[in-house]
């Protein structure tokens, strides 16, 4: 028997595989269990002229604020506990980057339809409102069936990468999520040509199913390219039942200027980071 | 009790926008509409779901009876079984809502939320609004982004409709011919006058213009005892 693919990597492992100008779906929701640490190991890297496909939170200001973003992908940006991301605002507000301004429902149509390797799938979403005017490359379909409804056709939203966080996963890519909300990182995984699955602890296959159900295992190996273990990688985002968001840290990121909390927490490696954290508290 | 303060009558407000709503989703945003909806399952509308604002669809003492995470919600929304209140950061007669940004959309003077669901919300489930401070800001002439679909876009789609919308000063709906936006019900202690100066269109005024009702002895009892004894809903609504 041959032994299958071990895929761990370190997260600075992963992000050399990412390109400038690629496609990068990053998953989780809002201030909630974003892949941080990758997003960390990017913004140390060189990769920048990003189209990112989000339903955004601190990922997609970090990246803003750091100039990586060419165009972006989103139904909204907010840290939660604090509705509007200021990092994101400013870049906006400053005109810094393209923005696709979709419904959360076109969103996850759009996911659907690039896991399921279809150019679009029809949403009864948009029409009415201004996603249609800002987006003037949208398009309508109409049911070839006696309704006759027009829908929007949301176009497949296929990535070069993704990347997301989950609680647990095996060397082989199998990822399982222990808190409530599997959000949409299955998705994201399988509508991209390349994923990567960091998570708060790597463990034997048979350790998986031991103490959760095996409906808590959300991304299957097979749609995995690597595997990266990041203890606190959601940091400072929730990672249920692991841990809460960490509301101090957030308040302290959204109120300082960003090349102050740059310098101050993103110089140096994941390490330092961790350190600069713990120093805070 | 003491005399009931305006927070209240707002509660009043939202939560009869769940009367006789059956067994839907309700799904309050903000503070008072979360005490709007409580309250409606404890009183009139006792098959209402409610979540926990997360995952989970909880019963009033905090019992867990479903799972709904945001795929199975979203579901839910274009299944038609939920009556979202939503927020509005501009809203105008028609009740076309706008929380995504301020100003040229390219390049905004002030990046809000985004769209979220609105689009979605208005094109498959009942969608109210509550806005706590009423003025010309709120209420304009025109939005610049419209995310919520208000009647003269929606063009008559088959399962679009706006019930009402509830502002600090009373409530409004758009049983009108051309559906625009009509006040419904004033609470006590407003004028007309004061709604109109604070609206920055033209609204439908009846030649009779209700008060909102009245909360019971007992609901008063549930909304300062039970549902909000921290007094939340006096920090979107002073007064």
């Amino acid at each position: 028997m041959t032994d299958r693919a071990d895929k761990l990597l370190s997260a600075d492992e992963a992000v050399s595989r990412l390109r400038s100008g690629m496609t990068l779906g990053i998953g989780g929701w809002g201030s909630r269990r974003k892949p941080m640490a990758l997003v960390r190991a990017l913004l140390r890297s060189e990769v920048t002229d990003l189209t990112v496909v989000s339903y955004g939170g601190p990922d997609v200001g970090m990246l803003a604020a750091a100039g990586r973003i060419r165009k972006l992908v989103t139904a909204f940006v907010t840290l939660d506990s604090i509705p509007l991301e200021p990092h994101y605002r400013a870049a906006r507000e400053r005109g810094a980057f393209e923005l696709t301004e979709v419904d959360e429902a076109m969103f996850m149509w759009g996911l659907h339809a690039a896991a399921n390797r279809l150019p679009f799938l029809p949403v009864r979403a948009g029409i009415g409102s201004d996603v249609m005017r800002v987006n003037p490359g949208l398009r309508t379909v109409t049911s070839p069936y006696e309704d006759q409804e027009t829908f929007v056709a949301m176009p497949a939203l296929r990535l070069d990468a993704a990347l997301v966080h989950v609680n647990r996963a095996d060397r082989l890519g199998n990822g399982q999520y222990l808190g409530p909300d599997p959000y949409f990182d299955d998705l994201f995984c399988e509508a991209a040509d390349a994923a990567y699955v960091s998570c708060e602890r790597v463990v034997d296959t048979a350790e998986l199913t031991k103490a959760a159900a095996p409906q808590s295992l959300l991304v299957k190996r097979h749609t995995v390219t690597g595997v990266i273990e990041a203890p606190n990688g959601a940091h400072f985002t929730s990672c249920a039942p692991d841990y809460g968001r960490d509301e101090a840290f957030q308040k302290r990121y959204a109120t300082t200027p960003w090349p102050e909390f740059a310098a101050r927490f993103l110089a140096g490696d994941e390490q330092a980071y961790r350190s600069a954290v713990g120093e805070e508290s | 009790m003491s005399e009931v303060t305006r927070a209240e009558y707002c509660v009043i407000a939202c939560a009869e926008a769940w009367r006789g709503a059956g067994e839907i989703l309700a799904s309050p945003m903000g503070l008072i509409p979360s005490v709007g909806a409580r309250l409606a399952r404890h009183t009139f509308a006792p098959d209402l779901l409610l979540t926990d604002g997360e995952a989970l669809l909880v019963g009033l003492d905090g019992t867990v009876e479903g799972w709904l995470p945001y795929r199975q919600h979203l579901a839910l929304v274009t299944g038609g079984r939920r009556h979202v209140m939503m927020g509005a950061s501009q809203i105008d007669r028609y009740g076309n809502q706008n929380i995504a940004c301020i100003g040229d959309w390219a390049k905004p003077t002030r990046q809000l939320l985004g769209v979220r669901g609105a689009p979605v919300n208005t094109l498959n489930n009942p969608t109210s609004y509550w806005v706590p401070r009423h003025s010309r800001r709120v209420f304009v002439e025109r939005v610049d982004m419209v995310c919520g679909v208000g009647y003269d876009r929606a063009a008559g789609a088959r399962h679009h409709r706006i019930p009402r919308v509830v502002s600090d000063l009373g409530v409004f709906d758009f049983a009108t011919p051309d559906r625009s936006m009509r006040l419904a019900s004033l609470h006590p202690g407003v004028s007309v006058e004061q709604v109109r100066e604070a609206t920055g269109f033209d609204l439908v005024v009846p030649d009779e213009v209700s008060r909102t009702r009245e909360p019971t002895a007992g609901e008063l009892r549930l909304i300062r005892e039970v549902i909000d004894p921290e007094d939340t809903r006096a920090r979107e609504v002073a007064c």
